[in-house]
């Protein structure tokens, strides 16, 4: 601590310096922390995925259907514990732009299958008892400024024509991750206005008794479908999502990509700036290092030096990301699940903390090996 | 030879002190055979031209540098023989630095400035102040604490300098040209300066200078050609 009053008045020395090292940080953590939101958006359904449930979707594609007296099949495959299943609706409120997903699903099982979703008994009663009834999740329901009890008209851009729905119930969600963006309505409902043919569902979802023993469910419910006209794929659910999310391609590579030319620009500017200050001092570190500042204790300085710009930097970038994701999600829809995490911030002081230590690091080493005699001589 | 016969109660004691520098395939001789005592509460000036090893010895005693061969006895310790690191430990203890540019930190207050060399001590903070309010007092800058190096005036910038070496009590102060960025009344106080602290505290100053009036204020002065150091002012053998 004693040191403090050196530290702060050799980050104020140059203030535009400063100010831009230090900006050059808020702006590469808060791009770090809104690519991690990003990652984590797309991923948020592999991350919370059931390690208990597979999905259960036609061979041929996830769009193909299934018939729904594979239901009663599927429930007499040993190991397997419940059934439900769920087609997608694809509709949009008022205007293309509005957009969150739609699932017709199954009233009496669905509910059961995903435990991590809340709704009061009472609204599922209510939701239950009305064929035109829906449930709505938390962020859709503020989205919209909807409450329960409103009409909610649907423009179907698969089923065809106006859907109408009644909200009847809202549900959120036990852990952040969850999506809260989802909407549900009565399969039965779908089931009896479709243009298409009549009981086919999009996929369903088995809750199996033993998750060490996915794979010989998942083998034994496809080859009790296999050789028949809807033959299956079935995966775990975490499978199913990260083959969802691979259809956009590898994100997780272009985020990666985007992050690693960030850091290692930001490690050069702070790098360069941070040389450019030490030469700019010599002859200070010299006189430090003449009245008894030791060599490790001149490095120290340098590196507290660099990292104090790489904190502050980082908290503000942080920081930021951290407003801009309370604001909710920009893109309507397409990043259901927009926050940012404890993982990303927790990375992103790792990743702080490394670049400021790196890039202090030659600076440091040169400030440490100074000769004294030379430096007094050079100025 | 006076001087040697007081060698063994000399606070300094040069012995053969030899000085090399390597340019290339070519060896600089800079100091040869260089003896010298030195007392406590003396004040010693070293005169020569450009390149004569003033510094150069003055780097040595305050142990900037280590010498090609001889010793360099410091209150009875050897200091030629000492470690990097040990070294360190022993300028911070026992020399003062002062310098012909004053060299303080721009960013940082005449208090901080001269609170620096306490912040290697286990002094704790309100034990610091008390030093730098009385190393600040002894240079008549009390009053200008709070101020940085650019709101003080040259003169004022090397007592700021004076109070930082003399801040922790060293066993000797170091000048380096203290006067050579002055004019002449600014010179003339820290002169005055110097002197006080040689009779009034009883502290030892070596002073490198080429300032004649500068040099005529030291009771002991020693004039260097080309690395081997002439007799001093008294007349004696160094």
């Amino acid at each position: 601590m004693k040191y403090l009053p050196l530290l702060l008045a050799n980050l104020g020395r140059k203030k535009m310096r400063t100010i831009l090292t230090i900006g050059s940080f808020t702006v590469a953590l808060f791009l770090f922390g809104l690519l991690g939101v990003i990652d984590m958006s797309f991923n948020q359904g592999v991350e919370v995925a059931g390690v208990d449930r597979l999905i259960v979707r036609n061979k041929t594609s996830l769009i193909m259907p299934l018939p729904i007296a594979y239901k009663e099949r599927l429930g007499q495959i040993q190991g397997v514990k419940d059934v439900t299943f769920a087609s997608w609706f694809g509709g949009v409120y008022q205007e293309p732009k509005n957009f969150f997903p739609q699932f017709a699903i199954d009233v009496d099982t669905y509910r059961g299958m995903f435990p991590e979703f809340i709704i009061p008994d009472q609204q599922w009663e209510d939701f239950a008892r009305d064929r035109q009834g829906c449930i709505v999740g938390r962020k859709t329901l503020e989205r919209f400024n909807w409450k329960i009890g409103d009409r909610i008209p649907i423009q179907a851009t698969i089923y065809r024509g106006l859907w109408d729905f009644t909200i009847r119930g809202v549900y959120d969600a036990k852990r952040e991750a969850d999506d809260t963006t989802q909407f549900w309505f009565h399969f039965n409902y779908l089931n009896e206005r479709t243009p298409f043919p009549k009981d086919y569902v999009g996929w369903y979802t088995v809750r199996i008794h033993d998750p060490d023993n996915a794979g010989p469910v998942a083998k034994a419910v496809d080859e009790r479908f296999a050789n028949s006209s809807f033959e299956t794929t079935t995966e775990t659910e975490k499978a199913f999502m990260a083959g969802f999310v691979k259809q956009f391609g590898n994100i997780k590579l272009i985020i990666l990509s985007v992050g690693s030319v960030v850091m290692f620009t930001l490690l050069l500017i702070t790098g360069g700036n941070m040389s450019l200050s030490i030469r700019e001092r010599i002859n200070e570190i010299a006189v430090l290092k003449a009245i008894g500042f030791g060599p490790v204790r001149v490095l120290g300085l340098v590196l507290a030096e660099s990292i104090g710009y790489a904190v502050i930097g980082g908290f503000l970038g942080l920081s930021l990301c951290k407003l801009f994701t309370l604001s909710g999600d920009p893109t309507n829809g397409l990043l259901p699940v927009f926050f940012l995490s404890h993982e990303t911030v927790l990375y992103g002081i790792g990743i702080t903390l490394l670049v400021g230590l790196v890039s202090g690091s030659i600076p440091a080493l040169v400030a440490m090996r100074l000769n004294i005699v030379d430096a007094m001589r050079r100025v | 030879m006076t001087n040697n016969l007081h060698a063994q109660d000399a606070l300094i004691a040069v012995k053969n002190i030899h000085k090399n520098y390597q340019r290339g395939s070519e060896t600089i001789e800079v100091l040869r055979d260089v003896n010298l005592n030195i007392h406590k509460g003396e004040f010693v000036a070293f005169m020569g031209p450009s390149g004569s090893g003033k510094t150069t010895l003055l780097n040595l005693l305050g142990g900037l540098d280590v010498p090609t061969s001889g010793h360099i006895f410091i209150d009875g310790e050897d200091i030629a023989g000492m470690s990097a690191k040990k070294l360190t430990t022993w300028r911070s203890r026992h020399v003062g630095f002062i310098f012909q540019m004053y060299n303080l930190i721009p960013v940082m207050t005449a208090f901080q400035n001269v609170e620096l060399p306490l912040l290697l001590t286990r002094l704790s903070k309100s034990e610091r102040r008390r030093h730098v309010e009385a190393a600040l007092a002894i240079v008549g800058l009390a009053d200008r604490m709070s101020h940085y190096p650019r709101q003080l005036s040259g003169g004022q910038e090397q007592r700021v300098a004076i109070a930082r070496a003399i801040v922790t009590d060293p066993t000797f102060l170091l000048c380096d040209e203290p006067t050579g960025d002055l004019d002449r009344k600014s010179a003339n106080e820290i002169l005055d300066l110097l002197t006080r602290l040689v009779q009034e505290h009883a502290k030892t100053v070596l002073m490198v200078t080429h300032d004649p009036l500068a040099a005529n204020r030291a009771g002991t002065r020693f004039h260097l050609e080309k690395g081997v150091l002439a007799v001093n002012s008294k007349g004696e053998a160094p």
